[in-house]
């Protein structure tokens, strides 16, 4: 494989994985999305005791940290396309993702705690 | 002579550019795509206050309490009502993607009527949560 000295180095990586993790990972978040909030509609009144019983389960802590797993990925992805899209200067543009980067970042490692302080 | 030969001229539109948006008529498709973008971008700026947001909801019974004092100003019903619209939208308008990276709905009619769809589901689910959020029933 020939790489030229002007690769793009913002660029999408020239790959498949993206746009696939992309819909994998769409398809997590779809589906959790639509289980809690049928289960938000079906519960009626909640109040704190049964919300927080429900995240106390070890099942729920887990399948809530990889769906935002599935988020944060998602949101990369996203979020890149649209500072390659909108933004042109290179420099700029790699500012704005490593931004993307860190946020994203100190969003998993805070839900991380706040999934587990219950 | 050549007035009559002549065929009126129909706007053309290369890149669109921002001072052009209010007279370019995006088709139904392309509203979805936008919208979609919009919705994406706004759930990821408020991120870090849904993450706060759950928080206040898990951690102990008084920040419960402050979580729901907090949902009882109109701006904060504002905020949660974006995020609803902005979920639905993203929600809805994915699966209709999903479908046609699977090929399904991919002629021009029926993407049409799937974009309307998208907007036909969308938005009164929207409208009945924003009117729940508002205590309206």
């Amino acid at each position: 494989m020939s790489i030229g000295s002007k690769r793009l180095v913002v660029g999408a990586h020239y790959g498949l994985r993206d746009w696939l993790g992309q819909r994998v990972s769409a398809v997590i978040l779809g589906v959790y999305a639509i289980a809690l909030g049928l289960y938000v509609l079906l519960a009626g009144d909640l109040g704190y005791e049964r919300w927080a019983r429900l995240f106390a389960a070890s099942w729920m802590k887990v399948a809530t940290l990889l769906t935002l797993a599935a988020l944060f990925y998602h949101a990369w992805i996203g979020m890149r396309d649209l500072w390659m899209d909108y933004i042109k200067p290179v420099g700029v543009r790699l500012a704005l993702q490593v931004l993307t980067v860190l946020y994203l970042l100190a969003c998993a490692v805070w839900s991380v705690q706040v999934l587990w302080s219950v | 002579m050549s007035t009559v030969l002549q065929e009126k001229k129909r706007p053309e539109f290369r890149n669109i550019h921002v001072t052009q948006i209010v007279g370019y008529r995006l088709p139904a498709p392309g509203m979805v795509s936008i919208l979609h973008r919009i919705s994406g971008a706004l759930m990821f700026l408020l991120l870090a206050l849904v993450i706060w947001l759950l928080q206040l909801s898990l951690a102990s019974e008084l920040s419960f309490m402050r979580l729901k004092e907090l949902a009882s100003h109109w701006w904060v019903k504002l905020v949660f009502v974006a995020l609803a619209w902005a979920l639905l939208h993203h929600l809805v308008a994915g699966i209709r993607y999903l479908l046609l990276d699977l090929h399904l709905g991919v002629e021009k009619r029926a993407a049409n009527r799937s974009a309307l769809a998208v907007f036909a589901v969308s938005l009164p689910i929207t409208l009945l949560v924003a009117l729940r959020i508002f205590g309206v029933f």
